[in-house]
């Protein structure tokens, strides 16, 4: 976070020109995968997000971005109602999944999560071996019936994770024997098992090292080939690096949203130009 | 009187030597201008402990001799014939000595020469305890003077108040060990009678169970088979968690997972009630309802079942330990991390999918724990079987009919007139060590099984 916040303004450019020039253009022809209409949330009587409204591309990464407690996660967990869990939590406004109204009384939930896959921002492996972690998903859901296709899937999904090379004599030990940065790894492989369409991250790279993040970024790249990603960052040069699409979140507003290169190079908004230029956090 | 003196007398050194402690070493720093290593109320609590506990081991010294000293003293004053005697003459004697001398009247005439004893008793004891008291102010002030003097501003107060309570709570918890130690010996020391009356091969294999009262004393005469109690016992036993583990645990479910707050805040402590029934009461449950109940069912369906029968015995005794299993587990599946729910349910699993894979085995190691406490209460569950089982021990296969447990047994076998010198009541010696193993295996056995399929989160 501290890197993101010292980055200067200036030598973003780089990197993020390459990035945004064919991403401003892939931008414009992809279609609205999720389109969130003045959505409001409520943690009992505090409002946590007030009348978020946005399209988010089909086959492209968007970034969240936006100090802390800014209701990131929040809005991200929206997106495939996960705020159903917490108790008093509520929902105002409307989020249509290829134009279909994700909380419609009748839409299943459960299939709404397979579809819209999250990676957490604390890593949750659960108390299981490594490899039924990822076979968990998979398994569920009837994707893999015999012993082989778990271990195809499983293999693959670590592979993708940057995760298989150190894993690969011990995939029957716990999960939460792994390192933090390893554990956070685990659930990204976790989640993309299942194959959803739309991919949530929060913060998957906070507790990774360079090598393992530009590991996960390729991924994500990898990924927008196919799939919708949204990815919550505090990291400036991480947005400019991997999304086409950035949306700048504060005190669970948000105030602006747009191209990628567009936003780091000519935001709109006073306190989104302090924010990537690191004037406040 | 005494027992206010002594209280006053510690609280009074308690009270000083803290005060000197913490004063003295404050003086200290403040002459000496240095500072010092453990704060005031630290060299307090050092001087207070020098102080109290060579006090308190005198007082308790004295507590546990008091009553000897005092007998030996009485002997002296009775009749030579009845010393020589001994026996249980000269301890009513002797009892009733104490009695005058504690202004409590006794049966019958009172005798010159026991009123004199009486009157020297009580002087005795007047003097005894001035001494005590005297001696233990003196050790007291020593162990005051002692601590005083070495207290300097170096003086390391903090870490010998921490030994001194690191030895406190090691005392206590050796307390707790002894106390298994010596049930598990006088277990044993009886349990070996027993077995110099009877075979252990006989006892612990054979299949007959009939220990005839003999009115004779001592003596051979019955049969001492464990079998058909053991298995009256484990049948019952097995019944009950049969019964109890499903309706518990599926309980603990709703209750953790599906109840809304509101709900659950009722619901539970209503479950709760199970557990404060009486055992009795549930044995008249058992007896008047249930049982009858069971027979008329097995009518309709034409089995025979018996009303008074292991089965009944059995679902009741499940019924008692429902909450045990149900309170417990809910706790700990409520404390299986949300993240761990979260993480389940975000990749579109469903609840009870996340329930069945995610959440129970986490909390598994817990969930064992609070069955095999249920299963320990169902083991030394006594009054539901003796209702509700028919009291039958012999040796049958059918839950349909009535049989008996250990505990039952024991009840049996010490019930009346025992004198503890013939196998009929020592028996119940060499049954109550077998039912110490039995649970004692049981948690050994659950302990692996803890270990062995624990899914650890953090
Ligand atoms: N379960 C909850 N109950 C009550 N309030 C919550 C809950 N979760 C979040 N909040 C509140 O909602 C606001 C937004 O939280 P959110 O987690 O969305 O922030 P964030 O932008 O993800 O922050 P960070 O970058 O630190 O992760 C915060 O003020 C937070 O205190
Ligand atoms: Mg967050």
């Amino acid at each position: 976070m501290a890197s993101g916040m010292n980055f200067p303004h200036a030598e973003l450019t780089p990197n993020a020109e390459q990035a945004t020039d064919h991403g401003a253009a892939e931008l414009a022809q992809r279609s609205v995968r999720v389109r969130a209409s003045d959505v409001s949330v409520f943690y009992g009587a505090k409002q946590a997000l007030f009348d978020v409204s946005v399209d988010i591309p089909d086959r492209a990464v968007t970034a969240f971005i936006g100090p802390s407690g800014c209701g990131k996660s929040t809005f991200l967990r929206c997106i495939n109602r996960m705020n159903d869990t917490i108790e008093g939590a509520r929902v105002g406004g409307k989020i249509e999944l290829d134009g279909e109204d994700i909380y419609d009384p009748s839409l299943d939930v459960v299939e709404l999560r397979a579809r819209v896959g999250m990676v957490f921002q604390k890593p949750n492996p659960f108390p299981k071996s490594i490899f039924e972690n990822v076979a968990y998903g998979p398994r569920i859901h009837g994707l893999i019936r015999t012993k082989a296709e778990a271990e195809e899937v499983v293999v693959s999904s670590l592979r993708k994770a940057g995760l298989f090379n150190e894993v690969k004599d011990r995939l029957h030990e716990p999960g939460t024997g792994l390192s933090g940065g390893q554990q956070q790894r685990l659930c990204i492989a976790r989640a993309i098992a299942v194959g959803p369409e739309v991919i949530l991250m929060d913060e998957p790279c906070s507790a990774l090292d360079p090598i393992a993040t530009a590991i996960i970024e390729e991924l994500i790249d990898e990924l927008r080939e196919n799939y919708t990603i949204i990815i919550v960052t505090h990291s400036m040069q991480q947005a400019a690096r991997v999304s086409q699409k950035t949306a700048f979140f504060h005190l669970g507003n948000l105030v602006e949203e747009g191209p990628t290169d567009k936003i780091f190079t000519n935001p709109e908004d006073k306190r989104t130009q302090d924010y990537i230029t690191g004037r406040f956090g | 009187m005494n027992t206010l003196i002594i209280t006053a007398l510690i609280l009074a050194f308690l009270g000083i030597a803290y005060q000197t402690g913490s004063s003295r070493s404050r003086a200290l720093a403040g002459t000496s201008g240095r500072r010092l290593h453990s704060r005031p109320s630290y060299h307090g609590s050092a001087i207070a402990i020098w102080t109290l506990v060579p006090l308190l081991l005198l007082l308790g010294a004295w507590a546990l001799l008091d009553s000897y000293v005092i007998r030996t003293f009485i002997t002296w004053y009775l009749p030579e014939s009845l010393v020589a005697e001994g026996g249980n003459a000269l301890r009513a004697s002797i009892a009733r000595v104490e009695a005058l001398a504690t202004g409590y009247g006794v049966v019958g005439e009172v005798q010159e020469f026991e009123r004199t004893a009486a009157q020297a008793v009580g002087r005795f004891q007047t003097t005894a305890f001035l001494i005590v008291v005297a001696a233990a102010t003196t050790l007291a002030a020593l162990g005051l003077f002692y601590a005083r003097k070495r207290i300097t501003p170096q003086f390391r107060a903090r870490n010998e108040v921490e030994g001194a309570v690191r030895i406190l709570l090691l005392a206590c918890s050796v307390v707790a060990i002894l106390t298994t130690f010596g049930i598990v010996a006088s277990l044993l020391t009886e349990a070996m009678r027993f077995f110099s009356f009877v075979n252990p091969l006989d006892f612990f294999f054979g299949t007959v169970w009939n220990p005839r009262f003999s009115t004779t004393g001592a003596g051979g005469g019955g049969e001492y088979g464990l079998i058909p109690l053991l298995w009256g016992t484990i049948q019952i036993t097995i019944i009950a968690i049969l019964t109890a583990v499903p309706i518990g645990l599926m309980a603990a479910v709703y209750l953790s997972q599906y109840a809304k707050p509101r709900v659950r805040s009722v619901v539970k402590p209503l479950i709760e009630v199970l557990a404060g029934i009486p055992t009795i009461v549930y044995g008249f449950f058992a007896l008047v309802t249930v049982g009858p109940f069971l027979a008329s069912f097995g009518d309709a369906i034409g089995v025979d079942i018996r009303a008074t029968s292991a089965l009944t015995a059995g679902i009741v005794m499940g019924v008692m330990i429902i909450p045990f299993i149900s309170s417990l587990s809910d706790d700990i599946i409520r404390q299986v991390p949300t993240a761990m729910r979260d993480g389940s349910l975000g990749l579109g699993a469903t609840k009870s999918e996340t329930i069945r894979r995610v959440i129970l085995p986490a909390a598994l190691p817990g969930i064992v724990g609070a069955i095999l406490l249920a299963v320990s209460r169902a083991i030394g569950e006594t009054m539901i079987v003796v209702l509700a089982a028919g009291n039958s021990p012999v040796l049958r296969f059918n839950p349909f009919e009535p049989t008996s447990t250990i505990t039952v047994s024991i009840v049996n076998q010490l019930t009346g007139d025992s004198d503890f010198a013939g196998p009929q009541s020592l028996v119940a010696f060499a049954l109550g060590l077998t039912l110490f193993v039995l649970t004692l295996v049981l948690n050994v056995g659950a302990l692996y099984i803890v270990r062995r399929f624990r899914e650890q989160y953090d």
